[in-house]
């Protein structure tokens, strides 16, 4: 792409590749607040310690005399509940933000995990072929063709509750996306020259893949993961709605709509609706990004 | 002789239908008996010592595992996977009764998210550069974002708690028409589907949308478009029998799929509004650690499911006659 600029001159940011996608991805103001709305998000999340009135699980700091505090009442302690308080009493406002640090940690960790997983095996199936790759795809194909939460109903079932086994949960659900879309890109790689060249110059199989074709499949990849974050994210809210994903002691934004949902009948909505809005909020930006890597990454698979 | 290609693809699909179902069994089997403790399984949490051996020698417990998973599936092909503990009665069964419930909660929701998803979905394919093409298509990636059990939960609130308008718990009375039992035939009944069927709606409606545009948008530049209005037929007639005619394979097959996933999805909007299904039977039975249910639940709905994938290929090779019933793709 610049590879005739003149020799005294520095290549300038906006025309290395790196600059043609930010520059791309800027042409949509829809994406770039939602971006700046998640980056946002994710820094209050990170800061929540420094910048929340109460620790609302420090039982030191919550009165059950200030339970069910409506948005803008004023605490035992002082401060106002802007948002309102919960059942026990704690701060909704500080409960929101350590709440949103779990599901972001639980659900960008997931995704993490499932990435390399899902990378590592769909890279191998396209490399390998013949019958380990029809094994390995037909694997994939039988997980896809059942909804992510029954496969997520029936490992949490088995499993029981907890953080590692929520994380094992979704990374066994999203392991697949990845797979079938690194094998999908990387047997449309593995077909071309360099590869070959590679092949002609000794390079080990291991090498090969992850040293030359992998890096060629991140595109593809880097809108998965986006896309699969915010249903990892969505899914973990769900199954702790439920009942069935986090424990009370890892609470999430799931687990503090579920004990909002009590209340609800007696007109105290905003228990559940916050930490719903702040859930709907993550989920929903995360999407647009992606929506928006997805036109500027591929075109191809373009809407 | 020459066999009867569309007899000899039904035997095909079904034998891997059947290949499907074995291996889901097999790993519901051993996840049970490996990760948890199948004597767990079997008897109440109450149950003492005496109880507790009883049932190891009456299930074979003490037997190999191998020997254990035929019982399993011998079991299981009889229509056999165990007694509730909660309610004493075979779990099967107790899943079969709440069946229609969860059945009437689906169609209705697929029936709304029909009707407001392909309209929706196909003026933003014929018209994808006006504004309200593009609010269409910003809502519906919006209504992906949607937690369905939240939105549950604020329709309760705003329909239920402040308009009181609707019911927000239960199936309301339950008619009968033709020997069938619903609540579709009831005003109250109607009265209580309209918030959960309306909830679990939202989640594929925004699903056809899209499917129906990008449906839309390629029929829209295909040469008989273009020579119907050529002919001088009217637009809304260009609409109605060339391009719907033409979306509604890939709209009927996804749906049909997806059709299985409204009712694994129906667990969470069951819960929210106490809607008698087997899906909020499975939340309670996951709760209260009644195994044989949960093992009936798996078992049943991936039967299911097997059976909607099966169904939906057999139509789908029936209606496009591109697909060829002798390639060896499945």
């Amino acid at each position: 792409m610049s590879a005739s600029l003149p020799s005294s001159q520095k290549p300038r940011f906006k025309d290395t590749s790196l600059g043609v996608f930010v520059s791309q991805f800027l042409e949509s103001p829809v994406a770039v607040v939602a971006l700046a709305i998640l980056v946002v998000i994710i820094s209050l999340a990170a800061l929540a310690p420094w910048i929340t009135p109460q620790n609302p699980y420090d039982l030191a700091q919550v009165d059950i005399m200030d339970a069910r505090m409506e948005p803008g009442e004023e605490a035992f302690a002082g401060y106002t509940f802007w948002l309102g308080s919960d059942g026990a009493g704690r701060d909704l406002y500080s409960a929101m933000l350590y709440g949103l640090r779990i599901s972001l940690a639980v659900g960008v960790f997931s995704g993490l995990i499932a990435m390399v997983i899902g990378t590592v095996i769909g890279l191998t199936a396209a490399y390998a072929g013949g019958r380990i790759e029809t094994l390995i795809m037909r694997l994939v194909d039988l997980q896809l063709s059942f909804p992510a939460i029954l496969i997520a109903l029936m490992l949490v079932a088995a499993l029981g509750k907890g953080v590692d086994k929520i994380i094992i949960a979704l990374v066994a659900v999203q392991w697949a996306y990845y797979a079938r879309t690194v094998r999908g890109s990387a047997l449309a790689e593995r077909r071309k020259e360099y590869v070959e060249a590679a092949r002609n110059l000794g390079l080990s199989p291991a090498r090969i893949l992850f040293g030359q074709i992998m890096p060629n499949c991140l595109s593809p990849l880097i809108v998965v993961v986006t896309i699969q974050t915010a249903h990892a994210i969505a899914l973990e809210a769900t199954l702790s709605f439920l009942g069935i994903g986090l424990p009370q002691t890892e609470p999430s934004l799931g687990i503090l709509i579920s004990n909002g949902f009590e209340y609800i009948l007696s007109g105290k909505y905003w228990i559940s609706f916050f930490p719903g809005l702040a859930l709907l909020v993550t989920v929903f930006c995360i999407n647009l990004v992606g929506d928006q890597l997805r036109d500027v990454l591929n075109p191809r698979l373009a809407k | 002789m020459q066999t009867d290609p569309m007899l000899a693809f039904l035997i095909r699909r079904t034998g891997q239908s059947a290949i499907v179902v074995l291996l889901m069994a097999t790993i519901v089997f051993f996840g049970v008996n490996v990760v948890g403790d199948p004597v767990h399984m079997l008897v109440s949490p109450d149950a003492d010592q005496a109880e507790i051996e009883r049932v190891i020698r009456q299930f074979g417990l003490d037997r190999p595992v191998i020997e254990q998973y035929g019982l399993f599936l011998k079991g299981a092909i009889q229509g056999d996977l165990g007694t509730s503990f909660i309610f004493g009665q075979p779990a099967v069964q107790l899943i079969l009764q709440r069946f229609p419930a969860t059945l009437e909660l689906a169609v209705s929701a697929l029936v709304i998210a029909l009707v407001f998803g392909i309209p929706l979905g196909v003026y933003a394919g014929i018209r994808p550069d006006t504004r309200s093409a593009r609010a269409i298509m910003a809502a519906s990636i919006f209504g992906f974002s949607l937690p369905t059990f939240w939105v549950g939960i604020m329709l309760i609130m705003f329909f239920s708690v402040q308009l009181q308008w609707l019911p927000s718990t239960g199936r309301g009375d339950v008619g009968s028409f033709l020997g069938i039992e619903s609540s579709l035939f009831t005003l109250d009944g109607l009265r209580h589907i309209i918030l959960p069927a309306s909830n679990l709606a939202l989640l594929k409606m925004s699903m056809i949308i899209r499917l129906t545009r990008a449906g839309a948008r390629e029929v829209m530049q295909q040469d008989y478009i273009k020579f119907a209005r050529a002919k001088g037929l009217s637009f809304g007639r260009i609409v109605r029998v060339h391009l719907l005619k033409n979306i509604m394979i890939p709209v009927v097959t996804v749906l049909g799929l997806e059709f299985g996933s409204l009712i694994a999805f129906s667990v969470v909007t069951e819960s929210i509004y106490a809607w008698p299904g087997m899906g909020k039977l499975l939340i309670d039975s996951v709760l209260q650690l009644d195994r044989p249910v949960i093992v009936a639940y798996l078992m049943i709905v991936v039967f299911l499911f097997v059976l909607i994938n099966l169904i939906v290929d057999v139509i789908y090779s029936a209606l496009d006659p591109r697909v060829s019933l002798t390639g060896a793709k499945s």
